[in-house]
């Protein structure tokens, strides 16, 4: 199997250096991030997060350009932990202008403020904040990571459907926790939802060795909901709630049933085989982000494949266009917004055995299109560097 | 006459004189048998891991099931069921396409991006062509010059000279392609794209792309509506079009390209064949877990025949 794969690549090569018409280049730009440690050590962020995702992509667009004459490559650098992110973009924009962009956003809108970064494309694969796709959005951004908003929604529609609709809602200390309880309140209103009880988690006891004492005690006072809600987004304490809450409540959120981009139980729609070109190049399952970062790589080979073009302001225009869709694995045509640059995609709501749901559920209708019903429409979207 | 025979054949216990339609199902690793006389369920045979494909040879001695999961194309026995032997297919064979000359088939390998060639006989891979990634639809012309492989991902239809075993043509079709097919006469070659929700047609000597239908199904959101398999009736006027999750049959019209009618079938249509006389077609209903008999003439679902799990392919054993 590998060796085929080796041989393909070999094979692309002799092709592609023979008749490459069309370089394609493109960076993936990563900030290092100083995670601060988590209760439980068992599911490590991987060291390629994202990258992996990536680097499937290339070898899908390698394929394709193979027989196009066009010839993908990928460039990458990491910036360290309080190192220089701007002076890394500029280096990498001045070899393309294509950029996938792998850092928190606020490092990604210094990027995209830059004037080396003016008429590139960047595409965030790692930032899911509503605000860069809402009133901090920037016209050179491609978002392919699904908002908060959208999984939120995604969600939201899932409990409609089951009809849970009196949540209770734990979320954590950290800055993130709190912005994506933010989100959960304001899609759960959206959905006619209502949150009847809140607790902030505030444990600093070890909780591998006491959940079953302390989880019980500190959901009692919630009172009776249908449905927990979790909002951890560093993965911390959320695992040691399903199973010891004071009710026998299903947990949904960060935890239990997650909505997500991306998640190993994927098997529809094709899914299995990205999974298994996944696996065999990453040597583990595929992740949100790692999806995130294939659907970058495989916009700009989808738009380069129907262009003929490595053009970023070709590439944009035909993005931005309703001839462009990308197959997903996910059962429906992806495009991006054209209000926002938001990668309009099914969100798939899954626990770590099985899938459970994948929003749009059927039912939520949308007058465009029944992806829209996930995230910032066109009508409550603040961004305004889209319109032209 | 045909009841006649039918009745005989169900007389004298000896299914090789009944009509049967063969369908794979994926997740149970079986074959339903379907007496198209009675249309009922009269056998069901195991195979290989996650069947999809099936093809039989020429004079029906011998079925080719893609047994995915398995790595194989098993060569199976129609008459007691028994596996013969398997055939070298390269890994992960989805879909398949025998040669005019009953002697080769053309495997795509939907994990490794390759063609594989394998002759029956001799059971040897004759050749392995580097396609696009997920080859799935396979089509070979009438006069066995050229097959097609359609790459999933890489969108595009690979037209492959079947005595040099060399691409001499790319054509870029909408997303995700499913199934190929040469009209009768050969003049035409149609690619079905599942997300792009069209059947591109191309002319077979240019290669120049001749028409595009879109498909538009009352009260279903056109991301659903997802062409698949599809084929031709005899006369080669009018085509059968599987539309997988919008759960309906197109009716189109070969000539005009214009789509006539829509058959509410089971959930996520596959793949379909005909009876022999053509006056029934066949469809496998992925979710549903059944297959919808279609009355050709009237264009209207006359039944539903429970199978087993996810069926996929289906082939007419007269």
């Amino acid at each position: 199997m590998r060796l085929i794969a080796y041989t393909s690549v070999i094979f692309w090569l002799s092709v592609s250096s023979l008749q490459a018409e069309v370089s394609v280049k493109v960076g993936y730009l990563r900030q290092m991030l100083d995670r601060p440690p988590v209760l439980s050590n068992l599911d490590p962020v991987p060291d390629d997060l994202g990258l992996a995702g990536a680097q499937v992509g290339l070898a899908d667009n390698q394929t394709t350009g193979g027989f196009l004459g066009h010839e993908y490559t990928l460039s990458h650098t990491d910036v360290p932990v309080g190192g220089d992110v701007l002076a890394a973009a500029r280096d990498m924009l001045a070899v393309s202008s294509l950029l996938i962009v792998d850092a928190p956003a606020a490092a990604l809108l210094r990027i995209a403020d830059m004037p080396e970064a003016q008429g590139a494309i960047l595409l965030n694969v790692a930032a899911a904040d509503v605000a860069l796709r809402n009133a901090d959005c920037r016209a050179n951004v491609f978002h392919t990571l699904p908002s908060d908003a959208m999984r939120a929604d995604a969600l939201m529609q899932f409990l409609v459907k089951k009809k849970w609709v009196r949540l209770a809602m734990i979320s954590g200390a950290h800055d993130k926790d709190a912005a994506l309880a933010d989100v959960f309140r304001a899609s759960a209103e959206k959905y006619g939802l209502s949150i009847a009880a809140e607790k902030a988690w505030n444990f600093d006891t070890d909780m591998r060795r006491n959940a079953a004492q302390e989880v019980p005690v500190f959901t009692q006072d919630l009172g009776d909901h249908d449905v927990l809600l979790v909002a951890d987004t560093r993965d911390d304490y959320g695992r040691y709630i399903p199973y010891n809450t004071w009710l026998a409540r299903p947990v949904v959120g960060t935890e239990g049933v997650v909505p997500a981009a991306w998640s190993p139980v994927v098997e529809q729609w094709g899914a299995a085989q990205l999974q298994s070109r996944f696996t065999d190049g990453a040597g583990r399952t595929m992740r949100p982000q790692d999806y995130a970062a294939w659907a970058a790589i495989r916009t700009i080979g989808e738009a380069v494949t129907r262009t003929g073009s490595a053009a970023p302001d070709v590439l944009r225009a035909y993005i931005l266009s309703d001839e462009f869709e990308l197959a997903g694995f996910k059962g429906r045509s992806m495009s991006f917004r054209k209000w926002n640059g938001q990668l309009r995609q099914p969100i798939p709501l899954s626990t770590s055995r099985a899938l459970v749901a994948q929003a749009p559920l059927e039912g939520f209708l949308h007058q465009r299109n029944e992806l829209d019903s996930l995230g910032l429409d066109q009508p409550e979207s603040q961004c305004t560097a889209y319109e032209d | 006459m045909k009841k006649t025979l039918t009745l005989l054949g169900m007389l004298l216990a000896t299914p090789s004189y009944a009509e049967e339609i063969w369908v794979t199902n994926e997740k149970d690793d079986t074959i339903s048998v379907i007496d198209v006389a009675t249309l009922e369920v009269t056998r069901t045979i195991p195979t290989g891991e996650r069947p999809r494909g099936i093809t039989f040879s020429h004079d029906f001695s011998r079925v080719y099931i893609c047994a995915s999961d398995s790595d194989a194309v098993q060569v199976m026995d129609p008459e007691t069921g028994k596996i013969l032997n398997d055939l070298p297919s390269g890994e992960d064979p989805e879909q398949f396409v025998l040669h005019p000359d009953d002697r080769h088939l053309y495997i795509a390998n939907e994990d490794d991006a390759v063609t594989t060639v394998v002759d029956v006989e001799t059971r040897k891979v004759v050749a392995q062509i580097n396609v696009g990634i997920e080859p799935e639809g396979m089509a070979v012309s009438p006069d066995g010059s050229t097959v097609i492989a359609t790459s999933e991902t890489t969108n595009m239809a690979h037209w492959i000279n079947t005595e040099s075993h060399e691409i001499f043509a790319n054509t870029l079709v909408e997303s995700r392609p499913r199934h190929a097919e040469f009209t009768h006469d050969g003049a035409a070659l149609w690619v079905s794209s599942e997300i792009g929700g069209t059947i591109s047609v191309f002319d077979t000597e240019t290669q120049a792309e001749l028409a595009d239908m879109k498909f538009e199904v009352q009260g279903v959101h056109l991301d659903r509506v997802q062409p698949v398999g599809f084929e031709f009736t005899e006369d080669g006027k009018t085509a059968f079009v599987a539309l997988g999750p919008s759960n309906h049959v197109a009716v189109v019209n070969a000539e005009t390209y214009e789509v006539e009618d829509y058959i509410l079938v089971g959930r996520r249509v596959w793949h379909m064949a005909f009876s022999a006389d053509k006056s029934l077609l066949f469809t496998t209903n992925g979710v549903s877990g059944d297959v919808t008999v279609i009355d050709v003439a009237r264009r209207e679902a006359v039944k539903s025949i429970k199978v087993g799990r996810f069926p996929w392919g289906a082939a007419l054993r007269p």
